[in-house]
C-alpha cells in the first residue's frame, strides 16, 4: 500500500515535470519538421525529420546575430569579472567602511528598471554615433550584471577560510599576491558560477538590444522575432532558429546546475 | 566593520594617525587598499547608471517632443501633470500590479509544489531536476514566441489542441486574454527560479526532527504546515522578493505576445511606447521617473528584508 503511493507521487511528478517541459521538447521536434508537417492538424508525430531549416536558418543570416551575441555575452562578462572581483575583494576580505552601504547601492542599481536610464542612454549613444554599436552593448550588460557579481563574488569570497589569507600575508604577501595566488585558485568554481550567469542574463538581454540596435550590433534575441511571417508557416524555422539561439545556455545551465543554484540565490542559499 | 570598531581603544580615535596603535594603522593601510579595490567598480556604476537617471529626472522636466526637435523647452511639472491626470497612467499601473502580482504568486505556488515533489527520492529524481530548471535558462524571447505560435496559437497551437482533445473549444489566448496570457508565459518562466530557492531551503531542513516528528506521530501533512512552512518562511521571502523585482521589469512577453494590448500595457511597456513610438521624450521620461518609484517602494521592502537575511552571521 505504501509503495504504491510512492509509485502513485512518482507517476504523477514526472507527468507534471514532462508537461512543464513539453514546450522546450516540442520546439526542438518541430525545429526538424518541414512548414507543412509543423503546422498540420491534427499535429504529426511520424513524419521525415531533417536539418533543412537550420540550414534555412543560417541562409538567412543568424550566423552573423549569434556572433553579435557572443561578443557582447563575452566582453560584458569579462568586464564584469574584472570590476567585480576586485570590488567583492575589498568588500569581504579586507576591512573596509560602510560595507552595507557600499553593497546597498550596488545591489540597488540593480533593481533601477531599465526604464530609469533608457532615454539618456539612447540619446548619448545617437550623439556619439554609437547606435547599433556591440560595444555599447557590452558595457550596457556588464553594467547590468556588475552588482548581482559583487554580491554573489563577496559570498564567495566570504567562505574562503581566513587562516588562508592571515597566513598568506605573514609569509609577507603584498596585496596583489594575496589575491592572485592564495584566494583566487580557492574561488575558480565561484568565478565560474559568477561568469556562467552574467552570460546567461547578457545572452538573454532583450530590451537593450530591441532599442539600441537595429541591423550591424543586432543580437540574437530582437532577431528571433524576424521568423515570424504573416504570409507563410514558419512555425519549423522559427522552432530551428529559437532552438540554436537557447542552446550555447541551457547546456551549460544543465553542466553547471549547482553552482548556477547557489549564484541565484546569491549565496543566502546554501 | 569599521576600522575603528577593531581598534584596540574603545574611545573614539582621534583623526591624527601618529596616536594610534601600530594594529590599527595596518587596518588603515589595509582600509585604503580596499577603497582602491572597490573604487572601480563603483564609478563604473554610477557612471552607467546613476547619472543617466539624474539625466531621465531632467528630461522629466522638458518639453520635448522628437517629431519637433527644435522646440524643446521647459515645461515644470507639467510632464507629471499629464502622467497623474492621463488616462493611460492608472490602467497601466493596475495591469502592471496584476501581472506582476499573479505572475509572483503562482510561480510561488508551482514552485513549492515542485521542490516538493522533487526534494522526495524516486526514479530519474536528477533528470526531472535538469528537466525543471529548463524553463528558466530559455531566452525569454525565444520562450516568448514559442509560446504564441506554437503552443497558444488559436488554429495550431498546442494548447489547444489539448483543449479539443479533452472536449473542450480552441481559445484565442493571445487577443481574448492577453493578460492571462502573459501571466501563463511569465509563471512558467518563474515556477524554477521560485523551485530551485524553495528546493535549497527543503533540503537545508534537519532530517532528525522531522524523522522525530514522525515518530511522535505527526502525519506528513500536519508536518508540513508544523514544521517545513515555518523553516521555508525565509526562503519564501527571498524567493518572492528576488521574483517581485524581476518580473517588475518584464518586457520582452508583453512586447512579443500582446504589444500591450488587453490589460498588459504595463509601465515599462507604457514607457517605451511613449519614448519610441510617440516621440515624446519629456512624457516618456516622466514616466520612467514614476516607474522607478513604483519599483524603488517595491525594491526597499525587498532589500530590507534581503538584508536582515544576508547579513545574519555572513558579516566579518
Amino acid at each position: 500500500m505504501h509503495k504504491l503511493k510512492g509509485t502513485l507521487i512518482t507517476t504523477m511528478t514526472w507527468v507534471l515535470v514532462l508537461l512543464f517541459f513539453f514546450p522546450i521538447a516540442w520546439m526542438v521536434f518541430t525545429s526538424f519538421k518541414t512548414e507543412g508537417a509543423a503546422a498540420s492538424i491534427p499535429p504529426t508525430i511520424f513524419t521525415a525529420l531533417s536539418f533543412d531549416q537550420y540550414g534555412l536558418v543560417f541562409d538567412r543570416g543568424m550566423g552573423t546575430y549569434l556572433i553579435n551575441s557572443l561578443t557582447a555575452s563575452i566582453s560584458s562578462t569579462l568586464i564584469v569579472l574584472l570590476l567585480a572581483i576586485p570590488a567583492a575583494y575589498g568588500l569581504s576580505i579586507r576591512p573596509i567602511k560602510r560595507v552595507q552601504d557600499v553593497l546597498f547601492f550596488f545591489i540597488s542599481t540593480r533593481f533601477l528598471p531599465a526604464a530609469a536610464s533608457i532615454l539618456p542612454v539612447f540619446f548619448i549613444l545617437k550623439s556619439l554615433g554609437m547606435l547599433d554599436n556591440i560595444t555599447a552593448i557590452g558595457v550596457l550588460y556588464a553594467s547590468m550584471n556588475l552588482p548581482i557579481a559583487v554580491w554573489m563574488m563577496r559570498s564567495f569570497f566570504n567562505e574562503v577560510p581566513r587562516e588562508i589569507v592571515e597566513a598568506a600575508q605573514i609569509d609577507g604577501a603584498n596585496l596583489r599576491t594575496e589575491l592572485i595566488r592564495v584566494v583566487l585558485p580557492i574561488l575558480l568554481p565561484g568565478i565560474a558560477a559568477v561568469a556562467l550567469i552574467c552570460f546567461i542574463f547578457a545572452w538573454n538581454e532583450y530590451f537593450l538590444a530591441t532599442l539600441l540596435t537595429t541591423s550591424i550590433a543586432r543580437t540574437t534575441p530582437p532577431f528571433l522575432a524576424s521568423f515570424v511571417d504573416g504570409r507563410g508557416q514558419f512555425l519549423a524555422v522559427l522552432s530551428a532558429a529559437s532552438t540554436i539561439a537557447v542552446l550555447p545556455v541551457v547546456i551549460a545551465g544543465w553542466v553547471a546546475q549547482k553552482q548556477l543554484v547557489r549564484g541565484l540565490a546569491m549565496g543566502a542559499v546554501k | 566593520m569599521t576600522t575603528l570598531k577593531t581598534a584596540p581603544s574603545p574611545a573614539p580615535e582621534p583623526p591624527s594617525v601618529k596616536r594610534l596603535h601600530p594594529a590599527a594603522l595596518t587596518l588603515r593601510k589595509k582600509a585604503r587598499q580596499s577603497r582602491a579595490l572597490v573604487l572601480p567598480a563603483l564609478f563604473f556604476s554610477i557612471l552607467v547608471t546613476q547619472i543617466p537617471f539624474l539625466v531621465t529626472i531632467y528630461f522629466s522636466f522638458l518639453n520635448w517632443n522628437q517629431l519637433r526637435p527644435t522646440e524643446i523647452a521647459f515645461a515644470g511639472f507639467e510632464n507629471y501633470a499629464v502622467v497623474f491626470t492621463g488616462p493611460d497612467f492608472l490602467p497601466s499601473l493596475w495591469a502592471t500590479v496584476v501581472i506582476t502580482g499573479s505572475s509572483v504568486v503562482l510561480s510561488l505556488i508551482f514552485g513549492l509544489f515542485f521542490a516538493v515533489l522533487l526534494d522526495r527520492k524516486f526514479m530519474g529524481q536528477g533528470l526531472a531536476r535538469t528537466l525543471m530548471i529548463t524553463p528558466f535558462l530559455v531566452m525569454p524571447a525565444a520562450a516568448a514566441l514559442i509560446w504564441k505560435w506554437s503552443m497558444l496559437d488559436v488554429n495550431v497551437g498546442m494548447v489547444n489542441v489539448g483543449l479539443n482533445f479533452i472536449g473542450l473549444p480552441s481559445v484565442a489566448w493571445n487577443t481574448d486574454f492577453p493578460a492571462l496570457t502573459i501571466i501563463m508565459m511569465l509563471t512558467w518562466q518563474y515556477t524554477p527560479f521560485m523551485m530551485l530557492i524553495l528546493l535549497a531551503g527543503l533540503q537545508s531542513q534537519s532530517r532528525e526532527v522531522l524523522e522525530a516528528a514522525s515518530v511522535d506521530g505527526a502525519g506528513p501533512l500536519r508536518t508540513f504546515q508544523w514544521m517545513t512552512l515555518p523553516h521555508l518562511r525565509q526562503y519564501i521571502e527571498i524567493a518572492t522578493l528576488l521574483g517581485s523585482i524581476m518580473l517588475l521589469q518584464a518586457f520582452d512577453p508583453i512586447a512579443i505576445m500582446t504589444k500591450g494590448t488587453g490589460g498588459t500595457k504595463t509601465l515599462s511597456y507604457l514607457l517605451y511606447e511613449r519614448a519610441f513610438i510617440g516621440l515624446d521624450v519629456g512624457q516618456a521620461a516622466a514616466f520612467g521617473v514614476v516607474t522607478v518609484i513604483v519599483t524603488i517602494a517595491v525594491a526597499t521592502l525587498a532589500l530590507r528584508t534581503l538584508f536582515k537575511v544576508f547579513m545574519n552571521g555572513s558579516e566579518r
